[in-house]
């Protein structure tokens, strides 16, 4: 059971807005249907593959590597990224894809390399943020992937820490074709339609787009300010 | 620092301003860079009218209703254990936050980029709490440990410092030994900041969007600072200014798409976070404890007047990137945290006319700021708007455009002062004239000589030459 929160100095604020607004308070509005929606007509009717051709064009603006492969294929692209990478600290999402993608077995694949994995571990706390702090590579699987702007959503969850996608120097992002849509209309509305059925949205949604950057001295784009300096996509056909 | 920077008076902020070479350069590229870049990326979309319509529609229902979603957002954070608290003034936002800082036993706190925190002048409460506050946006890190210098831009708040400059900060506050190569100069902020990251107990940011219909605030950011600041800290407080919000999911994927493209020129920035209530149960990491603190300090005031619409307001700076009187002043010319076009109908607005009454006037009423903005707020005339309440409520102008408006229509108010005032011309101003040209002139054209020259009156005017031509023809 979650504890209720408070909230405090609320109806003499929202009273003195009604006031100013000339009316009395509302307590049922009913939201507009807006006549203008351009929001759907992005890559409309396109094919996964049509969307495919998008993510990958876009990557290229917004510094990120990308990779096609089939799942029987993933854990050796993988294995030879992280070599690539000069990784030696690896940490990963604690997530059923791993398994069902045939990455169980990634740490062994591993092991002659003196790599140390590390997966999310639900029980532990700290020791989570102090490997991940330290990491050079985070891996994650893509909950959906916007083509338009390249971007790969992250639902948070137990075995999925927010900080695997952040505190390592690369981040690698294993993208399910089938997860592809659009735009982020498409998981705008599937949040949307998760609030009207009554259920939780995940605690945070990460849409990512690249590495960290900044333009903040003199308009020079630096890519990898605070977050990783690198990011990697790999499409892996599911179908 | 509060919304007021500076104790200069408007005319010396604006020399000062246009006397900054360096400034001026980084402004008018910076501009171009941005305005190429919103351009683009409006050309792309193809339908950007109907973007910006779609935008207009949202924030005026939503600012329409402001009561009834703030009410829904509130709720919805209760629901998943985070507290709300409705803070009419800067005070009681501060004294709520301080309050909730040393609860906590809070020592340090890590901060993402918020405009409303720099108005209502958080840092200073939390630090007199004896507090260590850190800014860990790359650009507000640099303003702060240069001795809190006031920001120039609401995206790019650093824009006025050139990277020698930001060199040579770092090197007289922290030791820094490297060269001024941006990427050399950001690696030492990252490796400076990630250990304040680890050892933060309070996270506080701001927020673009926040979402009534599931209690969500959401944050629009590029270098991974919010996200650090929200992942890492046990605590985290989020402040909004109370307009800061939108129904539902998808009305914040629009807005969102609108922000990014009209600031950056980006389909989206590399991290757009949606937060929503603390971390859940067996969650690992995520803040326990999370408290959104909505501010009005002097907002309210403006719902039903006639200037309603600057509250739809979603904090792009395409308008700032696109003015002419920005471009050659600069930020800080504006004595307010908020400049250019928005800051000219904002701050009044929130500081009032005392402070600020000379605002909208610097503005050439080009109406390029209106034409730039996403939500299609009529920039240019809420400027219009503000000099006509201004004239009414003071029964004046501000002194120096008076004055100049005074004398140049004393000269022209009749053919003959017109023929009397440009006969004397050239004797009264020939003490001023160096080769044809007035460059430190008296009076009203003191104003226009400070920037550029003024064309000597010459001898010979056009209407006795026309005149002695006429004769000549025996006309």
């Amino acid at each position: 059971m979650m504890a209720i929160g408070q909230a405090h100095n609320r109806n003499s604020f929202l009273d003195n807005l009604a006031k100013n607004l000339g009316r009395e308070r509302r307590y049922q509005v009913e939201k507009p249907n807006w006549t203008h929606q351009p929001q759907w007509e992005v890559l409309k009717g396109a094919s996964q593959d049509d969307l495919v051709e998008v993510l990958k064009k876009q990557c290229k603006l917004i510094h990120t590597d990308i990779h096609e492969t089939v799942s029987t294929e993933l854990s050796t692209l993988i294995t030879h990224l992280i070599k690539e990478y000069g990784g030696k600290t690896v940490v990963t999402w604690d997530d059923p894809r791993f398994e069902e993608f045939g990455l169980n077995r990634l740490d062994e694949e591993l092991s002659n390399e003196q790599v140390t994995m590390h997966t999310w571990d639900r029980e532990g706390g700290e020791e989570n943020l102090a490997f991940s702090a330290t990491a050079d590579i985070g891996i994650t699987f893509s909950d959906a992937t916007l083509a338009e702007s390249g971007t790969v959503v992250l639902y948070s969850d137990k075995g999925k820490g927010r900080a695997v996608s952040l505190l390592p120097a690369v981040y690698l992002a294993i993208i399910p074709k089938s997860t592809i849509v659009p735009r982020m209309t498409q998981v705008a509305t599937e949040m949307h339609r998760k609030v009207e059925k009554g259920e939780m949205v995940p605690s945070c949604v990460n849409f990512i787009s690249g590495p960290s950057n900044s333009a903040d001295i003199e308009m020079n784009l630096i890519v990898g300010v605070h977050g990783p300096v690198k990011a990697t996509y790999i499409i892996v056909d599911d179908k | 620092m509060a919304m007021k920077i500076g104790d200069k008076p408007f005319k010396e902020r604006v020399s000062d301003g246009i006397d900054d070479k360096f400034m001026r350069g980084a402004v008018s590229s910076a501009q171009g860079r941005f305005r190429s870049g919103r351009l683009n990326a409006a050309e792309e979309l193809g339908n950007w009218e109907d973007w910006r319509k779609l935008g207009e529609e949202i924030r005026s229902h939503t600012i329409e209703n402001l009561d009834y979603y703030l009410e829904l957002l509130s709720e919805n954070v209760t629901k998943r254990g985070g507290h709300v608290f409705f803070a009419e003034t800067a005070e009681e936002a501060n004294d709520y936050i301080t309050n909730v800082v040393k609860e906590k036993n809070g020592k340090k706190v890590v901060k993402s980029k918020s405009m409303v925190t720099e108005e209502i002048n958080m840092n200073e409460a939390l630090e007199k709490a004896g507090c260590e506050v850190i800014e860990s946006d790359l650009g507000e890190w640099i303003l702060q440990v240069d001795d809190h210098d006031p920001p120039s831009h609401i995206v790019t708040p650093a824009l006025h410092k050139n990277k020698e400059q930001i060199r040579d900060v770092f090197r007289d506050k922290l030791g820094y030994d490297k060269t001024e190569k941006p990427e050399e100069l950001a690696l030492f902020a990252r490796e400076k900041l990630r250990e304040e990251f680890l050892q933060a107990d309070i996270g506080i940011t701001g927020c673009n969007f926040a979402i009534a219909e599931s209690g969500t605030i959401s944050l629009v950011t590029n270098e991974g600072n919010a996200r650090m600041v929200t992942t890492i800290p046990k605590t985290q407080i989020t402040v909004m200014g109370m307009e800061r919000i939108v129904p539902t999911w998808e009305e914040m994927e629009v807005l969102v798409s609108l922000l990014t493209r009209a600031a950056v020129g980006q389909k989206l920035t590399s991290y757009i976070t949606a937060l929503t209530g603390p971390k859940q149960e067996g969650e690992v990491d995520g803040p326990e404890e999370f408290h959104l603190v909505v501010v009005d300090n002097g907002r309210s005031k403006i719902l039903g007047t006639a200037f309603q619409s600057i509250l739809h307001c979603i904090r792009c700076a395409a308008c700032i990137n696109v003015c002419p009187v920005y471009r050659h002043v600069g930020g800080h010319s504006y004595g307010s945290i908020y400049p250019g076009p928005v800051g000219a109908v904002l701050s009044p607005l929130l500081g009032g006319y005392e402070e600020y009454k000379e605002l909208p006037y610097a503005s050439t009423l080009c109406a390029a700021c209106t034409e730039a903005c996403p939500v299609k707020i009529p920039l240019h005339e809420h400027l219009l708007r503000h000099r006509q309440e201004i004239v009414e409520k003071e029964g004046k102008a501000p002194v120096f455009e008076n004055l100049s408006m005074k004398a140049f229509s004393m000269g022209t108010a009749s053919p003959a002062m017109y023929n009397i005032g440009s006969k004397l011309a050239p004797t009264a101003l020939g003490a001023f004239a160096k080769d044809d040209k007035i460059s430190d002139g008296p009076g009203p054209l003191k104003n226009w000589t400070e920037i550029r020259e003024f064309p000597a009156p010459k001898k010979d005017r056009f209407r006795d030459l026309y005149k002695k031509r006429k004769k000549e023809r025996g006309e």
